[in-house]
């Protein structure tokens, strides 16, 4: 085990503590679905509507999509880093990477409160 | 793999900086059972990211859209195709998740000897692909 201290800007803590506590947000919402589907059995698509038409389960399923996007940029600027050395594209694909997670925030939106 | 090496410490003529050869060959590293678990864990994680998000959204609005949409959208799953890689992302999502719990557990200092450590990657392994083939089957 390497003993490091942790000083500093940058050390990358808060990245990494962030993964995890949007994983047990996460794991949370994914056990709600699963008592969700054990209660219910099959699903059509009137109980669908209605299951979304609850303000606390859309509420629910935005914070799920917003942990999803932190869990997931810090992923993959971690794949990048580990994979990608020439810095330019390095960057370019980490700011891709954030404008697709901010697009999929913008469309679940959208999806959970746009007309219908 | 210990026994090997207590064998090779005894040995005392050996020199210092023996020549050691380094595989990068990906082919030729051998990667212990962790470590293959780790490696799903990451390429779940990014197929997640690629495939599982646009797909999740769209198929969310489309069965929400309408009861028309709806059907549309159960009709589309009964396509082999579909339901090939839906299951594909079900083993995706069920890796990462029981992998993740695996390293919680591990940054609260669980299973971080060796052998629980082989064994819970085994147990992650093995777990993921049972539910995986038990929700294929009944999907199919």
């Amino acid at each position: 085990m390497v003993k490091r201290i942790v000083v500093g800007a940058h050390y990358g803590l808060k990245d990494w503590l962030a993964q995890r506590l949007t994983a047990v947000a996460m794991a949370i919402y994914t056990l709600l679905w699963l008592a969700i589907a054990g209660y219910y059995g099959s699903v059509d698509h009137e109980l669908w509507q209605a299951l979304f038409a609850n303000t606390a389960f859309r509420v629910a399923t935005l914070l799920f999509g917003l942990a999803l996007l932190w869990h997931a940029w810090i992923g993959m600027r971690d794949i990048w880093m580990d994979y990608i050395k020439p810095t330019a594209l390095r960057l370019t694909l980490e700011m891709l990477t954030v404008v697709v997670l901010l697009c999929y925030a913008g469309w679940l939106i959208d999806i959970l409160w746009g007309a219908r | 793999m210990r026994h090997r090496r207590s064998k090779s410490m005894s040995s005392v003529e050996r020199p210092v900086t023996k020549p050691r050869p380094v595989y990068l060959n990906l082919v030729r590293i051998r990667l212990p059972l962790p470590g293959i678990v780790s490696i799903l864990h990451r390429i779940s994680g990014a197929a997640l990211f690629l495939v599982g998000l646009p797909l999740l959204l769209a198929w969310m609005q489309s069965s929400l859209a309408s009861p028309e949409s709806f059907d549309a959208f159960r009709a589309a799953l009964a396509n082999p195709l579909a339901k090939i890689v839906l299951i594909g992302l079900i083993w995706a999502y069920i890796h990462h998740f029981c992998a993740g719990m695996r390293y919680l557990l591990l940054d609260i200092h669980q299973f971080i000897e060796l052998k629980p450590a082989r064994q819970s990657s085994a147990v992650v392994l093995i777990a993921s692909l049972v539910l995986t083939l038990i929700i294929g089957v009944r999907l199919w």
